[in-house]
């Protein structure tokens, strides 16, 4: 072969550091795909809806009874931002399930071998589950005017910016999740054992305050209360709701008898967010 | 032809940065188990490089450790002129990667498995739109390239695949069992397409295949056995370096034409019905036989040695005998189960 003969098409040699414009790049280009194929399949656009449609609506109408109002207020419109939230919360951290997928049907691998940074992979997959399920929560709002919550255009766009913190930091979880889960009945179990007690004990269906001890205790540590509990905040805020109404369904979620204020709850979830984005870029590995 | 155990300490020093690719004593260990042990080659910019052998021989282990997937534990490795184990991001940014399994994500179009590969290797933005148009005419896609290919045929979707393997202009492109489970006219369509890319993008093709018919599209072959290479150099010369060619004649009278050629120097060899007769180069002897033989001739076969042949000789196996392309049912089984 006359090896000498042939032009090799020579591109300028680069070095072995990360280029910030093509990592930014690659972001971007993961994250766009993300949500090409969420577009695609409109049954998991329609059924990540039932859910939370159901619980807002069986739940609260059939314990808006038993509880009754207080002052005009009711268990739905206590209930609605929690619902929002859990909407939040379960498409993000099932967007991480196409990880997974990525993995059994190999794309995964075509991820892993380019020559971009894991942080950006896990950065682009982060954001682009967290904008699915930011866009999500923000349609229930929606629903807003059945339940006679009233909505304010600065209160959307607080609860948006709440919304997408809460998605980054679920979806960083669920992509750790699923960094380190090969396969997929081991990512639906561990999805059935963390995230359904998470969002039963994060304060979306019931008042974190004035819960026996073992539960408050749960609670506290559950890193979902401090999700939740800024956007319901947000959310009253702009209600009508007497003394007595704020008193029954009270917001803040207390430490040692002291309420933590809006911003440390979004602290922790910030940090959360973080730790599990060093956690999935850690978790995807190294070279054999 | 190189002889079988190139020793690692044959070229020391530097490793070569004019050869596409230079290997120098490579070897893997998983635990206790030697996946690849001391393998040394060197492929030329250009060249069809295959290296042929058995499941289980260390064929994508080699692979793995050329494209940086997998640290060498042994010797050291140079890709378009980086270390492997050094500079894996240069080196994985020079070569294009077609994976024994399919590496597609069949809920986009072709195009957007393109463009997402493009922003990953850094394509220049300017220079995308002409290379997907490019590589998809190379493998004859272009009107499949707003499909969704989930719609694609496996055949389909592995020339997309190398497509893409050269969406980036890699100077080497590893193809791993790149014709796998696929039938034997589309192996050979993806065998043009493979062709077609190293004539048009001057790239250098290493790959791995255990199908002796595919093995001799390359300018040279490794034929690696237990993790050694046993064997390397051209198909041709592999194949003389086995023995001579055999003629096969059916005469109106065997022993009579068996007598004439003793006596003109031929290796006659008398057979049930016909005579065996070895040469070199057996086709160019044909005429100078049938005149030599004297009697009318029936029925003239000349068997060439092939690279069954040739793995035989050096493993004492047939290489067809360890394989079942197990690999197959599984995906189909894998893409029915999908949603």
């Amino acid at each position: 072969m006359a090896s000498a003969a042939l032009d090799l098409p020579g591109r300028p040699l680069a070095d072995e550091r990360e280029n910030l414009a093509e990592e930014v790049r690659t972001v971007g280009m993961v994250w766009e795909r993300e949500l090409i194929r969420f577009f695609r399949t409109r049954s998991r656009i329609l059924s990540s809806f039932i859910q939370p449609i159901l619980f807002l609506f069986v739940l609260g109408y059939g314990m808006s009874t038993l509880v009754g109002s207080t002052a005009g207020f009711d268990f739905k419109k206590f209930l609605f931002p929690g619902i929002v939230a859990m909407t939040v919360i379960s498409t993000a951290i099932s967007s991480a399930i196409s990880i997974v997928w990525d993995r059994e049907f190999g794309f995964l691998r075509e991820m892993l071998v380019a020559p971009v940074s894991r942080t950006a992979l896990v950065t682009g997959k982060t954001l682009g589950g967290a904008s699915i399920a930011t866009v999500q929560g923000t349609i229930m709002l929606a629903l807003a005017p059945l339940i006679g919550v009233h909505l304010t255009a600065a209160v959307v766009a607080d609860v948006i910016g709440l919304e997408l913190l809460m998605a980054v930091a679920l979806t960083a979880f669920g992509v750790f999740v699923a960094s380190r889960i090969k396969r997929m009945e081991g990512f639906s179990v561990v999805m059935q054992l963390l995230l359904f007690p998470m969002l039963f004990l994060s304060g979306a269906l019931f008042p974190l305050n004035g819960l026996p001890a073992w539960l408050a205790v749960i609670t506290r540590i559950n890193p979902l209360a401090y999700a939740v509990d800024p956007l319901r905040r947000v959310v009253f805020a702009a209600q009508h709701m007497p003394p007595a109404a704020a008193a029954r369904f009270s917001t803040g979620v207390s430490l040692f008898g002291y309420t933590l204020p809006t911003a440390a709850e979004v602290g922790i979830v910030c940090a959360f967010a973080v730790v599990f984005i060093t956690l999935s870029v850690a978790g995807f590995g190294k070279p054999e | 032809m190189i002889s079988a155990q190139t020793t690692p300490r044959e070229r020391p020093g530097r490793l070569s940065d004019a050869a596409a690719i230079d290997a120098v004593g490579l070897a893997k260990r998983y635990g206790d188990v030697a996946a690849v042990r001391q393998v040394s080659f060197m492929v030329q910019h250009g060249e069809v490089f295959a290296f042929l052998g058995p499941n289980g021989a260390g064929k994508t282990t080699t692979v793995k450790m050329l494209c940086t997937l997998a640290r060498p534990s042994g010797g050291r490795a140079a890709v378009a002129g980086f270390d492997v184990a050094r500079q894996p991001k240069a080196v994985r940014r020079r070569i294009g990667l077609v994976f024994q399994e399919q590496t597609l994500d069949d809920r986009l179009t072709a195009e957007q498995n393109l463009r997402f590969h493009a922003v990953l290797y850094h394509v220049p933005r300017g220079e995308v739109e002409q290379r997907i148009q490019r590589v998809l005419r190379l493998v004859a896609l272009e009107d499949r390239r707003h499909d969704l290919v989930s719609t694609f045929s496996g055949g389909m979707a592995r020339r997309l695949e190398i497509a893409r393997g050269m969406l980036h202009t890699p100077q080497v492109l590893f193809l791993d069992e790149p014709t796998v489970g696929l039938d034997p006219q589309t192996r050979a369509m993806v065998w043009e397409d493979v062709l077609r890319m190293r004539r048009e993008e001057q790239v250098t093709i290493f790959l791995t295949t255990h199908y002796m018919d595919e093995a001799e599209y390359a300018n040279r072959i490794a034929i690696i056995d237990h993790g050694t290479i046993v064997a390397m150099g051209a198909p041709d010369e592999l194949k003389r370096e086995v023995g001579a060619d055999t003629v096969e004649l059916v005469t109106a009278d065997n022993a009579h034409a068996a007598g004439r050629l003793d006596r003109a120097g031929f290796r006659v060899q008398q057979d049930s019905g016909h005579l065996v007769i070895f040469a070199e180069d057996g086709e160019a002897q044909v005429p100078g036989l049938i005149e030599a033989a004297g009697v009318r001739v029936r029925s003239v076969h000349v068997h060439r040695p092939t690279l069954d042949d040739v793995f035989l000789h050096y493993t004492g196996r047939q290489i067809r005998d360890e394989h079942a392309d197990r690999g197959v049912p599984m995906r189909v089984r894998a893409r029915t189960a999908r949603r």
